[in-house]
């Protein structure tokens, strides 16, 4: 029975110490920022007005349907939008606080910090070894122990280690799909950036290879930022500890992932991840 | 969130799916309502067929809530529901579950009237127990109606009326107990009507838990074990 003379008392969540709690954006250390980033294609503006703060050592997923410009906004930030013609961006991007469209920056420093997946794994036509040591052997390391100290751990970093130890000269073309793309993800790890940009990393793949890199994204939060933009919303809700939600060139929602995908603020953002047509 | 929204997914088979176990879960409510009614009405008419019926339509409750969880089960497998359609599935799991409790109430509450519909002493109490009965019966439809319009408002409201019910349970106690005081012979008579008291307060926390669901499912808001002056607040 409750007792009727005294209140129930309300509790208190925290007190709890429910082990799940929502993350909170105030409570950490910002890695990328963008303010007021415009962008556009020619005539045609794909992103509009973009202001949007990535915290370090977290997943963070852009979600939003086809054209919504989430690849142009991951692609901002490490300037592969440099290669396209008749590109134009306003407003900044700023890495631990520099902008990266500032005159003075080395675009291949930036890459190195920023590195990049891509949906189709694409490994160089090259023996295993020769695809993760690439990277360091372009910045001049030439010392075959430190080499192979980098291969190692940046294989065991992406989980491929057991699977090719005995295989580190074979031609990386003859790997699994999955196990190419993480093969992808140790190239871009072997140069230890800061952040991870993944597009789609695993669209293109089964299930459980699907399962693999999403383990893989939870291990190296630990040491990278990390951004991905993916189509499988229920990837995002499994992998990010963030979610924005992106709908023609405009940043609807951004929030922690619980809350987003259980009681999202934008009618926008409930009406695409309940797949319903707004 | 209106209730109309359920209909406008991309996926017309989910909208189907969802209309139909929440119209299930409304076919539930009223079947219980139904069953509250009827042990409410058996206690007062000593009716001991009717009191039967009350006891064998039971396992009709059990049915639906059984069908009902498979249906949500089903749900979750094969849509993966997010954000509002995530808080219906599992706004509908709880509240079957406590609608299937009531049910359990009422059954409860039959076989008491069955037992005692001759006992001249336990039948004066059965007043009281119906005045009490029918405020939980409006308590329940309340929190029915507030379900299937997915009524905030009205939701928050009846949530504050439980108190009322606890009320009368305490004051039937007390009465009763001074009965067992007096004359020790009563005890067995007053600890069954005792029961039933015991049963209806259960169905309005139970009705008060259902009305907590349909603010979650609305506001995506957990209002369980909160404070009375929240909830008014909930209510505006």
């Amino acid at each position: 029975m409750t007792d009727t003379n005294t209140l129930t008392h309300a509790i208190d969540m925290d007190a709890l110490g429910s082990g799940d709690k929502a993350m909170q954006l105030a409570d950490e250390k910002i890695h990328i920022e963008t303010r007021n980033l415009n962008l556009y294609y020619g005539e045609k503006q794909a992103l509009q007005d973009i202001s949007l703060e990535i915290p370090q050592h977290r997943v963070s997923a852009f979600i939003g349907p086809s054209g919504c410009g989430k690849s142009t906004l991951l692609r901002c930030f490490n300037r592969m939008n440099d290669l396209i013609d008749d590109v134009r961006i306003e407003g900044d991007l700023l890495l631990e606080g520099n902008n990266i469209y500032d005159k003075s920056v080395n675009i291949a420093n930036l890459r190195q910090r920023v590195g990049m997946v891509f949906q189709k794994p694409n490994p160089f036509p090259k023996s295993i070894y020769e695809n993760v040591a690439y990277g360091l052997r372009l910045q001049g390391v030439k010392s075959r122990r430190i080499l192979d100290e980098a291969v190692e751990k940046a294989l065991k970093g992406a989980a491929l280690w057991d699977e090719v130890k005995d295989r580190l000269h074979e031609n990386a073309l003859g790997m699994s799909g999955g196990q190419q793309q993480r093969l992808v993800i140790a190239r871009a790890i072997a140069i230890e950036p800061e952040v991870l940009l993944l597009d789609e990393p695993a669209s293109a793949l089964d299930p459980i290879s699907t399962l693999k890199i999403e383990e893989l994204i939870y291990e190296l939060k630990e040491r990278y930022t990390i951004v991905i933009v993916t189509h499988n919303m229920q990837q995002a809700a499994r992998v990010s500890d963030y979610t924005a939600f992106m709908y023609m060139g405009k940043m609807i929602e951004f929030s922690d992932t619980q809350t987003l995908f259980t009681n999202p603020s934008m009618k926008q953002t409930e009406d695409y991840i309940t797949g319903r047509y707004g | 969130m209106k209730k109309n929204d359920l209909s406008k997914h991309i996926s017309q088979q989910f909208n189907t799916e969802l209309e139909d176990v929440r119209n299930r879960v409304l076919t539930m409510g009223g079947l219980v309502e139904q069953q509250l009614s009827d042990a409410i009405k058996a206690l007062v008419e000593r009716d001991s067929e009717l009191s039967e019926s009350v006891i064998e339509n039971d396992y009709k409750v059990n049915g639906m809530e059984v069908s009902i969880d498979d249906e949500c089960t089903k749900i979750i497998a094969r849509r993966q529901p997010t954000a509002s359609d995530l808080r219906l599935v599992m706004a509908v799991i709880k509240t079957i579950t406590d609608l299937e409790r009531i049910g359990d109430e009422a059954e409860r509450f039959a076989k008491m009237t069955m037992q005692h519909a001759n006992e001249q002493a336990a039948t004066s109490h059965f007043g009281r127990i119906e005045a009490m009965g029918e405020l939980v019966r409006q308590m329940l439809h309340g929190a029915l109606d507030a379900f299937a319009r997915m009524d905030v408002d009205a939701a928050s409201k009846i949530w504050l009326e439980d108190r009322k019910i606890d009320k009368q349970y305490e004051s039937i106690t007390r009465e009763l107990i001074t009965y067992m005081m007096e004359d020790p012979r009563s005890i067995p008579w007053a600890l069954d009507v005792l029961w039933a008291a015991r049963a209806l307060e259960r169905i309005g926390d139970r009705s008060s838990n259902i009305c907590e669901y349909v603010i979650y499912f609305v506001k995506g808001k957990d209002v369980r074990h909160t404070t009375r002056e929240q909830m008014k607040r909930e209510a505006k």
